[in-house]
């Protein structure tokens, strides 16, 4: 089954109390386990976001569309980045979500993917 | 000799289990073992379709997996330089998986999933995740819960195994007995869930009847010795089972055992159960498993509900009663001795454990006095009696037949 563990966490608070050295083995940490992940068959894709400050929010009502700046919501803990894994069962990502580097700083979400039902059959 | 992805996919199957019992004693944590098993079986995806399947792949799975732990957790500690902090395995961990006794892994890992120090519901999804390898999502389903529930159930159980350094052991001689009865209660818990399900609810809730079948004839073999409480276990589910087909009619209403379609019963099923009970109710201690067995096993050979021999069945209870004096089992004795002497007798006997004060709130002691009194034709009484049972029932099905039986009432009565 696959699985999306979004990684959130207080980039402003965290990085505040870490010397550059702290900061390059947390990066370093985080491409190993990736790396880690993608040896073991679990990774399908794994990314960093770039802060929300940066981000462009889009909507569509009556057919306009319209654009605004980040951040949507002002929350400490900010979505930093995912990994969408395949994994056996939900406790086998739970123990995936665990050893991200980030874990230890801030949240996990790890959430099941929900597959689209199609309607495409007319019932008759 | 080539091996096929089908091939591994079979090797899988009938040896993931225990390749995990053998690393989680061998890693000494469930989740580094469950990360070795992933890497175990990587590896021989990559390595046997070239090499060949080895002889051993269960002791080829056991080295690979714990090759990669220690590995991994050596690059680990390395990356973030924690190594004091690190528990490599020990010395005895490094011996070759052949020389150990693998079989008692999976002894080893029944027993930590069914220590007496976790919750039940923590025992039940521990076991039936680990020791019979259903997904978190499967265990989620059968028990109507949402998978989430299920997993903090399990991780929480994982940490309580870690803070209290529960042993990875099979229990000394003194202490079997007791630990061997915490399995088995698991076990039933299990088995009983997908029973009381069965009534035309989902088959993956069926499937825990099997699973917990499928595990007590494990334990049995596992233990390398006669116990009687697991004898009747198994004899007790497998009577049990064997009535499941004609327990519910095809719009899954329930079917009372007197109106059951004795053909539909398994003829396998009950010849093994009867063969159990047959034998071991010729040792003693008799234990209770064995005595619930064996009113089952009258049960199931009897030709038609009015030639049940509940002379039996009482004297049966009257032994049970000794081994589990319980008030549930008070309760089934009143019912077969209104069987046998007339329903008046049995309603005595109802009246009685309802003074006491016990089995005030159960539905089935309200149900049971309702039959009697129906039968008796105190058809007001009657009524009341299974309002009450109906108020305190929940289940779908169970409350289908009691509105059933208030509807003939209402007939009767106009």
């Amino acid at each position: 089954m696959r699985y999306i563990c979004l990684v959130h966490f207080d980039v402003a608070a965290t990085f505040a109390g870490m010397s550059e050295t702290q900061r390059a083995q947390l990066d370093t940490d985080s491409l190993a386990y990736d790396e880690e992940l993608e040896a073991s068959g679990n990774l399908v894709v794994a990314e960093a976001l770039q802060p929300p400050e940066e981000a462009v929010l889009v909507r569509v009502r009556d057919g306009r569309m319209s654009t605004t700046d980040g951040p949507f919501v002002e929350t400490k803990e900010q979505l930093a980045g995912f990994i969408l894994i395949e994994a056996r069962d939900l406790n086998d990502a739970i123990r995936i979500a665990a050893g991200i580097p980030l874990a230890k700083h801030g949240t996990i979400e790890v959430r099941a993917m929900y597959e689209i039902p199609r309607h495409d059959q007319q019932p008759d | 000799m080539t091996s096929s992805p089908t091939e591994i996919e079979r090797i899988w199957r009938e040896e993931s289990r225990r390749v995990l019992a053998t690393l989680i004693r061998l890693l000494g944590d469930f989740d580094r073992a469950e990360e070795a098993l992933n890497d175990a079986f990587l590896a021989a995806a990559e390595h046997w379709p070239r090499q060949g399947i080895p002889a051993n792949p269960r002791a080829w799975l056991v080295s690979a997996g714990r090759f990669k732990a220690i590995d991994k957790m050596r690059r680990r500690a390395k990356l973030a330089a924690i190594t004091a902090e690190l528990s490599l395995p020990d010395e005895e961990a490094e011996m070759a998986p052949e020389a150990e006794p693998i079989a008692d892994d999976q002894l080893r890992l029944i027993f930590v999933c069914c220590h007496p120090e976790l919750p039940p519901d923590a025992q039940v999804a521990l076991t039936l995740r680990e020791t019979c390898g259903l997904t978190t999502e499967e265990i989620a389903a059968a028990f109507l819960t949402k998978p989430a529930t299920i997993a903090q159930r399990i991780v929480r159980a994982k940490s309580r195994i870690r803070e209290l350094d529960l042993r990875y052991e099979v229990p000394e001689a003194a202490e079997l007995l007791p630990r061997i009865d915490a399995v088995l209660r698991t076990i039933y818990l299990i088995f009983s869930e997908g029973y009381s399900a069965s009534h035309g609810v989902s088959a993956v809730r069926a499937d825990l009847c099997r699973e917990a079948i499928r595990l007590v004839r494990l334990l049995r073999e596992l233990l390398r010795q006669e116990e009687p409480e697991v004898e009747g276990l198994l004899a007790l589910m497998l009577l049990q089972h064997a009535r499941q087909a004609a327990r519910t009619d095809s719009e899954g209403n329930i079917v009372l055992i007197a109106d059951q379609d004795r053909s539909r019963w398994n003829g396998t099923e009950i010849a093994e159960g009867v063969r159990l009970v047959e034998h071991m109710m010729s040792r003693s201690p008799l234990t209770a498993y064995v005595i619930e067995a064996a009113i089952a096993a009258v049960h199931a050979t009897a030709p038609s509900g009015e030639a049940t021999d509940w002379g039996e069945i009482v004297h049966l209870y009257d032994l049970l009663r000794r081994a589990d004096p319980s008030p549930v089992v008070a309760l089934n004795r009143a019912v077969a001795v209104a069987m046998r002497d007339g329903p008046e007798a049995g309603l005595f006997e109802i009246e009685h454990l309802l003074e006491s004060g016990v089995l005030a709130s159960f539905r089935y002691t309200h149900a049971a006095r309702a039959d009697l009194l129906r039968r008796l034709g105190r058809t007001e009484e009657a009524r009341s009696a299974y309002e009450t049972a109906l108020a305190l029932t929940q289940q779908a099905a169970e409350r289908r037949f009691i509105e059933g039986r208030l509807r003939e009432l209402s007939a009767f009565l106009h």
